[in-house]
């Protein structure tokens, strides 16, 4: 069991790390832009969360199955196939999680407005400069809700890793792969522990979320 | 290429067009007045590059900021932007404020952090963060970033305007400290003239996005045919020194040329030069001088020109002394009953002077 909480914590971290390089640029693009193809990338990305898993996982398991070109170049990269590897787990984790991420930094971004922007511009702020000493200072919750909501979100999926990572302990039994397990076995009291304490981990994680976020509002005023 | 600073700009906004082309001094105070939406603030942004206009020809003394084919970004424009709210970054405290620009343009500026605070009355307040401070306090600490950041020009638009009267007051004084201070121009926009008759030395006025006049506001305020002229609180600027203080009435008496003016209160030491408004409404044409009015201040001045400001009224500029003019608002009726004429040496009655250089 230790083996599949390792495992679940190094994928949601690595997801939520992952998510934050991708997500930030992007949210900060779809925040900035308008137009068409803004209105289309901004849908994409909230598919995961309408969709049910299974559907982006079987598209992900051909999509990078040997047998399909973005396939057959990551197999190139990394040495083998992608699916039923953690690697591929957590490619899959991202675009899942996606939305929970892009959401709240959207959101954050477009809160910002173009104000702190004129200013540090009149103040020979380059925008790259500007990007860091103001909008991501500025956007500190959205930056926690986003990373927050990722880690947790990635912990509790289950559909999109059960299509492209199956149940292989250590690289891809990942904990609620473990209880589907364990409940399948009839193993009541190992499936109680483990849904238990994502249950009240998950309810900790997000109300000590809820308070940050008020001390923080108090904090600055906002 | 010279000294001062040629703005030529053409670009469309939502109702129509602005279209200007001026050049103003590269020092003092030029105030951009006109009425809300008229387009100064665009106008202001184009300069601080903000704003892309379309046609532009900018350059700032010997510096082109841009012309056709070349657009120098709004980060790399040497300007001090005042933006109406205070716009404080809320994440850092009042220095960390206030340094922002300093951080950024990699070149010590003139003032210093000490200096700056000192001039804005903003010393007790480094360490605290923007949410503890007062509307005045912020749009203060908002000016001081500006010039920290080493401009070649400061733009402020409407600086005051989000303010209540009493913070409005607090803070002019401290405006025109800066502006003796300062060896850097100005350019204020507003529409409350008010605001800025002190500090102001040019005037631009724009409507619709155009230019209707433009000139140094002593004169602008005397020429009959623009637009100052006719605006309901027109009025004339004086030098004046402070000649003589009557401690038991409470009165001091300013020394200007062409004779003397009194004005309630201790106004500052003897000889020192302070800048004075008659208002045209408050100033009375006599034939001969009445000795039994309780209007103290009565000159003797000669009428340069009589001109029809509304239906009812008509505005008369007055030569007073050698190198003074001033502006009377009378009915035309009174005009026509005393048969006054250019050329007419008559008495200005004043009632109501006020200071506007404290």
């Amino acid at each position: 069991m230790l083996d599949a909480i390792l495992l679940t914590l190094k994928l949601a971290t690595l997801t939520t790390f992952i998510l934050l390089i991708v997500g930030i640029p992007l949210a900060w693009w779809l925040a900035r832009s308008r137009g068409l193809v803004k209105d289309m990338v901004a849908t994409l990305v909230s598919m995961p969360l309408v969709l049910p898993p299974t559907v982006l996982g079987f598209y992900l398991l051909i999509s990078l199955g040997p047998d399909s070109p973005l396939g057959n170049l990551l197999t190139s990269l990394f040495g083998g196939p992608l699916t039923f590897t953690f690697s591929g787990l957590v490619i899959g984790s991202v675009i899942f999680s996606l939305p929970f991420m892009v959401q709240p930094l959207r959101n954050t971004f477009e809160s910002i407005g173009t104000r702190p922007l004129e200013v540090a511009a009149t103040l020979r702020a380059s925008p790259l400069n500007t990007f860091f000493s103001v909008v991501l200072p500025l956007s500190r919750h959205g930056l926690l809700t986003g990373s927050i909501m990722s880690f947790v979100h990635t912990l509790g999926e289950f559909g999109v890793v059960l299509m492209i990572g199956g149940n292989i302990p250590g690289e891809t039994k990942v904990l609620s792969i473990a209880i589907y397990d364990y409940v399948e076995s009839l193993e009541w009291a190992q499936a109680h522990l483990i849904a238990g304490s994502m249950l009240c981990f998950s309810f900790i994680v997000i109300l000590s979320m809820t308070l940050l976020e008020r001390n923080s509002r108090k904090g600055s005023g906002a | 290429m010279s000294k001062g600073i040629q703005i030529r700009f053409q670009t469309p906004l939502e109702h129509f067009a602005l279209d200007v082309d001026i050049s103003i001094p590269a020092t003092g105070v030029t105030v951009l007045f006109g009425p809300s939406g008229c387009g100064k603030t665009t106008l202001l942004r184009c300069i601080a590059g903000l704003h892309k206009a379309e046609q532009a020809q900018l350059s700032i003394n010997d510096h082109i900021w841009q012309e056709p084919g070349f657009y120098l970004p709004a980060y790399k424009r040497k300007v001090g932007y005042v933006f109406q709210e205070p716009s404080l970054f809320p994440h850092l405290n009042v220095t960390k404020n206030l340094l922002f620009g300093q951080r950024h343009s990699k070149k010590t500026s003139q003032l210093s952090l000490e200096e700056v605070s000192q001039l804005l009355g903003i010393s007790h307040l480094l360490q605290r963060m923007p949410d503890k401070l007062s509307g005045g306090e912020k749009q203060r600490i908002a000016i001081g970033r500006a010039l920290l950041s080493d401009p070649e020009i400061l733009l402020m638009d409407e600086p005051l305007s989000a303010l209540d009267f009493s913070t409005k007051a607090e803070i002019i004084p401290y405006l025109e400290q800066l502006h003796e201070r300062l060896s850097i121009p100005i350019i204020y926009v507003t529409h409350a003239l008010s605001e800025v008759k002190s500090m102001a030395e040019h005037i631009v006025l724009l409507e619709k996005g155009k230019v209707t006049a433009q000139g140094p506001l002593k004169e602008m305020l005397l020429d009959l045919t623009a637009p100052l002229a006719r605006f309901s609180n027109a009025g004339s600027l004086l030098d004046a020194v402070v000649s003589d203080y009557d401690t038991h009435y409470d009165l001091t008496e300013f020394s200007v040329d062409g004779g003397t003016v009194t004005v309630p209160g201790a106004v500052g030491p003897i000889g020192t030069t302070k800048r004075i408004h008659l208002s045209a409404n408050h100033i009375s044409l006599t034939r001969t001088p009445a000795d039994d009015s309780t209007i103290v201040n009565i000159l003797p001045v000669t009428i340069l020109e009589i001109e029809q400001a509304s239906t009812a009224q008509c505005n008369v500029r007055l030569q007073l002394g050698e190198h003074n003019q001033i502006l009377a608002r009378i009915t035309r009726r009174s005009k026509d009953i005393l048969a006054l004429k250019v050329g007419n040496k008559v008495f200005a009655q004043i009632k109501g002077v006020s200071l506007v250089k404290l």
